[in-house]
C-alpha cells in the first residue's frame, strides 16, 4: 500500500482552480518530484498534504490516515511530515541550534540536553556544527537553507516535502543543498519534491509528475518523461526548460 | 512680566511647593509603574485573543473588538469618573470598597490596555505569515507558534511605540486627580489654591518633563538601532 495517496484532490482559491482532480500515489522509500511551470500548483499540492492548506475536495491518506476527513489532528499529523520552503523561513530571533531544537522540545517533549544532542548531531551531519550558536542573518542562503532541512528532520519526519527548496539560492549555493537532498534519498526518506532542477529530478527521482494547471497531466519514471513525454504539453516545457540551458 | 514671573515661576514658591508637588508625584509613578505592568499582560492577552483563529473564538474575538472600540472611544477622564465615583456607588462588597489610587489604577488600565491591544497587533500582524506556517509546519500549536515564533519578533517591533503609549500613560496619571488621588497635580493645586500662586503647578509639570524626556530619548535611540540593523542587513 502506498504511504501517500491523493484521491481525486481539488483546490480552489476563490474563482481560481490551483489542482484539479489530482491523483498521486508515493510508496515509502520513493522520491517523487514534481515539475512545471511557476502557478501550476506544486507547492500548493505540498501544502494540503500537510494541512496548510485545506481540500477542497478528494481525499488524502498519509501512512494509512486520512487527512481529509476533518477529524485528524493536525499538530500530530506534522511531526510525520516535513515540510521544507523556498524562502527557508528560518526563525530569526533564534540561533542555529534554537532553530532546530524548538519543535522536539516543545511538540515532541524532549528535553533540553536530549533535542541538543541530536541538533548537533544533525548540524554535524550538515556540516554546519560550527554556526550552532549564529543567527540566520549570519548564514548564507545555502547554509540557511540547509539547516531549513535539519529542522524539519529533527521532528523524524518519515515524509518528506520540499518546495522548490533551491529557487531563492545563488547559482553557486545549489549544489550544497542539493547534495543534502541526495544523501537523505540515498538514506531511504521519502520525499515529494517540487523542482526546477530538472537534472536533479531527472537523477534522484524513482518518479516524475509533471503539473500543468493544476492537473498532473503525465506521471512516470525521470527517463520516460524526460526523454520520452508522452503530452504535448510536456514537450512544450521541456523544450523551453531546454532552451534556457536548464537541462 | 514680573507679574507673569511671579505667578507661575516664584523661587519662593517653588521651594515652598515643592515638597509637596514631589510627594504627590511619587503616586504617580505608583500609578505609572502599577498600571503600566498590567496593562502589558493584558493587552498582549487582549491582542492574542483577537487573533484567535476559527469560528469557535468568534465570541472572543468580538468581545475583544468591542473592548478596544469602547476603551479607545471613551476618554479618561469618563472612564475616570465612572470607576472612582461609580463602583462605589454600586455597593458591592469587596468592589466598592477599594481606594482611589485603585480605582485610578483600573481606569488608566482599563483605557490604555486598548490603546496597547492596538500596538501589540500591529506588531503580531508584522511578523510575516510564513513565519507562522513554518512553526505549524513543525507541529507546534497555534498558541506555541504564537509564544515562540511569533510574539517574541511582534514584541520586539513594537518596543518604541509602545514607549510612547507610555508617555501618554505617564501624563494622564495626572488626570485620575478628578476622582480624589493626591497625586502631583492635586498637591499643586492645593498650593496654589491657599496661596494663589501657580508655581506648584509648574513644579509638578517640571516633575512629569523630566520623567519623560529620558524615556522619550530612549525611544529614538531603539529606533535609531533597528534602522542600522536594517540597513546592514538589507546591503
Amino acid at each position: 500500500m502506498s504511504f501517500v495517496r491523493l484521491e481525486n484532490v481539488s483546490k480552489r482559491f476563490g474563482d481560481n482552480e490551483v489542482l484539479r482532480h489530482v491523483n498521486l500515489e508515493v510508496d515509502e522509500h520513493q522520491v517523487v518530484c514534481l515539475i512545471g511551470a511557476s502557478g501550476s500548483g506544486k507547492s500548493t499540492l505540498l501544502r494540503c498534504i500537510n494541512l496548510l492548506e485545506r481540500v477542497d475536495e478528494g481525499s488524502i491518506v498519509v501512512d494509512g490516515q486520512t487527512l481529509t476527513n476533518g477529524k485528524v489532528d493536525v499538530n500530530a499529523l506534522r511531526k510525520k511530515i516535513g515540510i521544507v520552503f523556498q524562502a527557508y523561513n528560518l526563525f530569526p530571533h533564534m540561533t542555529v541550534l534554537e532553530n532546530v531544537t524548538l519543535a522536539p522540545r516543545k511538540a515532541r517533549r524532549l528535553s533540553h540536553s536530549e533535542s541538543r544532542s541530536r541538533a548537533l548531531d544533525l548540524l554535524r551531519r550538515i556540516g554546519l556544527e560550527d554556526k550552532a550558536d549564529d543567527f540566520p542573518d549570519r548564514l548564507s542562503g545555502g547554509q540557511q537553507q540547509r539547516v531549513a532541512i535539519a529542522r524539519a528532520l529533527a521532528m523524524e519526519p518519515k515524509l518528506m516535502l520540499l518546495d522548490e527548496i533551491t529557487s531563492a539560492l545563488d547559482p553557486q549555493l545549489v549544489a550544497e543543498v542539493l547534495n543534502l537532498v541526495r544523501e537523505l534519498a540515498n538514506l531511504g526518506m521519502t520525499m515529494i519534491i517540487a523542482t526546477h532542477e530538472m537534472s536533479f529530478a531527472r537523477e534522484v527521482a524513482d518518479r516524475v509528475g509533471f503539473l500543468d494547471a493544476g492537473v498532473i497531466l503525465e506521471e512516470g519514471p525521470p527517463e520516460q518523461i524526460f526523454s520520452d513525454p508522452r503530452e504535448q504539453r510536456t514537450r512544450e516545457f521541456l523544450a523551453r526548460v531546454i532552451e534556457a540551458g536548464r537541462l | 512680566m514680573h507679574a507673569v514671573l511671579h505667578t507661575f515661576y516664584s523661587p519662593h514658591d517653588f521651594r515652598v511647593a515643592l515638597p509637596n508637588v514631589w510627594a504627590g508625584f511619587q503616586v504617580n509613578l505608583k500609578l505609572m509603574v502599577v498600571a503600566e505592568a498590567l496593562v502589558l499582560v493584558f493587552a498582549l492577552a487582549i491582542a492574542v485573543v483577537r487573533g484567535l483563529p476559527g469560528r469557535g473564538a468568534r465570541p472572543l474575538r468580538a468581545l475583544a473588538i468591542v473592548y478596544t472600540d469602547v476603551f479607545r472611544g471613551t476618554p479618561l477622564i469618563l472612564v475616570a469618573f465612572l470607576v472612582g465615583f461609580g463602583v462605589p456607588a454600586l455597593n458591592i462588597h469587596f468592589v466598592s470598597s477599594r481606594s482611589n489610587f485603585t480605582y485610578g489604577v483600573v481606569a488608566l488600565t482599563l483605557v490604555y490596555t486598548a490603546y496597547v491591544t492596538e500596538v501589540y497587533r500591529a506588531g503580531i500582524e508584522s511578523v510575516h505569515p510564513s513565519q507562522r506556517m513554518a512553526a505549524r509546519s513543525l507541529g507546534l500549536s497555534y498558541l506555541q507558534a504564537m509564544r515562540h515564533v511569533v510574539l517574541p519578533q511582534a514584541v520586539r517591533r513594537v518596543i518604541p511605540p509602545l514607549l510612547n503609549d507610555f508617555i501618554g500613560l505617564q501624563k494622564d496619571t495626572a488626570l485620575v486627580v478628578v476622582i480624589g488621588v493626591a497625586e502631583a497635580a492635586e498637591q499643586g493645586q492645593a498650593y496654589s489654591q491657599t496661596y494663589a500662586n501657580f508655581t506648584s503647578y509648574v513644579v509638578a509639570a517640571v516633575f512629569f518633563i523630566l520623567l519623560t524626556i529620558p524615556l522619550a530619548r530612549f525611544t529614538d535611540h531603539l529606533i535609531l538601532l533597528r534602522e542600522r540593523r536594517e540597513r546592514a542587513l538589507a546591503t
